[in-house]
């Protein structure tokens, strides 16, 4: 079987661009509708990258800030879980990156002014290479909710934005990882941009207690699908390639 | 009943949220120390081959304000059209870099070289370089892609699928100077930018 283009994006499950809720997005969506096609060379490769890029404590958003100097503040939790693509093939040797707010909810930016305090600990960033088998694991802790401009008291429930890259440009994506029985995710107006409730549940991380260490690190699942590409006996090669 | 599928779906995207430069751009964010560099700081190493260029330009929202919390990532191939990794790639082309749109001015820059044309099934398309476009208010990443008005666009099948012909031009960078273009992303309304499903 031979790789053939990306199965086209499936938009029913991806928030719509407009969403008068999410304030921000009402003047940052396009009017004009996407310019669908198959996908090209452009879109099938994309950057790799080796171990070399990856750090002993990239993963680690305990200890990274410090160079394993001194934990930040907060509940310990490890996130893990598998990073696979449409066709349920695991996707190998995948940068994960991950960024979050510390157990305050206070974000290290320059443009965050929250007065929640910073943690001289947490820095708020990691990333990782996926295994053979696609699995990849963060040690962090859990962020804390907080209070964001939009409808007159809107708060964001604790979560931790994932950045994957997949083997090609076309399967990038970012999303959002919230943690099992928070409140404020029914409450949240960027997460209520999904409009398939079943979707939401897939941005939940359960809490997992298999890989929770005792007397150490609370544990929460966390799998991610990227797009995938079309297996075909009868694939036609691009030009020249 | 009917026999199951063995697919998955794709996991739904979220916004990058304005605090993306922490996971993606840290220096930019005031995060120091972590990594070594920000991963994309440049698509070239020093004497790759090729034309130099350098691409400025913004993205505006629909109010004609230009975003100063954007992060854009590009992909390209080298002078030839061959992306890393192909045999006989330019070992100096990375081919991918980040960059951010500033935060006073909503300017970016993009230092690379010319890409070459690149094949597709069913013919070569012009030299362009593919854009990703996060921001906060932007629930999904916005792909679309840099053409060059000094190359031959007219056989490009992308391009040529954009029924409108005026269309066209929001994809393509306008050379400035030498080894210079401008490149401005609309997001909504009067001159907006084709945004591809790819």
């Amino acid at each position: 079987m031979a790789d053939g283009p990306l199965i086209p994006r499936n938009r029913e499950i991806h928030p719509p661009a407009y969403d008068v809720d999410y304030k921000t997005s009402v003047v940052r969506s396009p009017r004009q509708p996407l310019l669908s096609m198959e996908s090209t060379p452009s879109e099938e490769t994309g950057p790799v990258f080796g171990h070399d890029l990856i750090g002993p404590w990239d993963n680690n958003l305990i200890l990274n800030h410090t160079q394993g100097e001194a934990p930040a503040v907060g509940e310990r939790i490890l996130v893990h879980g598998r990073v696979l693509d449409e066709t349920a093939r695991p996707v190998p040797g995948t940068l994960i990156e991950a960024w979050q707010a510390n157990a305050g909810g206070r974000y290290r930016h320059v443009k965050d002014g929250y007065l929640a305090p910073l943690d001289p600990n947490f820095g708020g960033c990691g990333r990782t290479l996926t295994d053979d088998d696609g699995y990849y694991e963060f040690l962090t802790i859990r962020p804390g909710a907080y209070p964001w401009p939009n409808r007159a008291n809107d708060w964001r429930p604790m979560h931790i934005h994932f950045s994957v890259f997949g083997a090609s440009f076309g399967q990038r994506l970012i999303t959002q990882m919230y943690f099992e029985g928070d409140p404020l995710i029914d409450r949240c107006p960027i997460v209520a941009t999904i409009k398939d409730r079943s979707q939401i549940d897939r941005l939940v991380a359960p809490l997992d207690m298999a890989k929770a260490r005792p007397l150490d690190f609370l544990a929460y699942k966390f799998d991610i699908v990227l797009r995938g590409r079309r297996q075909t006996m009868f694939e036609n090669k691009p030009e020249g390639m | 009943m009917v026999q199951k599928l063995d697919t998955l779906q794709e996991t739904p995207s979220q916004t990058a949220g304005p605090y993306v430069h922490i996971g993606c751009i840290p220096s930019f964010a005031g995060v120091e120390g972590i990594y070594p560099e920000d991963l994309g700081k440049r698509a070239i190493e020093e004497g790759a081959s090729g034309e130099d260029i350098t691409i400025t330009g913004s993205v505006y929202d629909g109010t004609g304000w230009a975003l100063r919390d954007a992060m854009i990532e590009s992909w390209q191939p080298d002078a030839s059209g061959k992306f890393p990794g192909q045999p006989g790639a330019d070992p100096k082309v990375s081919g991918f870099a980040r960059f951010a749109a500033d935060g006073d001015t909503g300017e970016f820059t993009l230092r690379t070289v010319k890409p070459g044309p690149v094949p597709a099934r069913g013919g070569m398309q012009a030299p362009h370089i593919a854009l990703w476009i996060t921001a906060r208010g932007i629930n999904t990443g916005l792909q679309t892609r840099i053409y060059f008005d000094d190359e031959d666009n007219a056989g490009d099948p992308i391009l040529s699928r954009i029924e409108q012909a005026h269309r066209r031009d929001t994809l393509i960078a306008r050379r400035s100077g030498a080894g210079t273009y401008r490149f401005d992303i609309r997001l909504q309304g009067d001159g907006e930018t084709v945004f591809l499903d790819l």
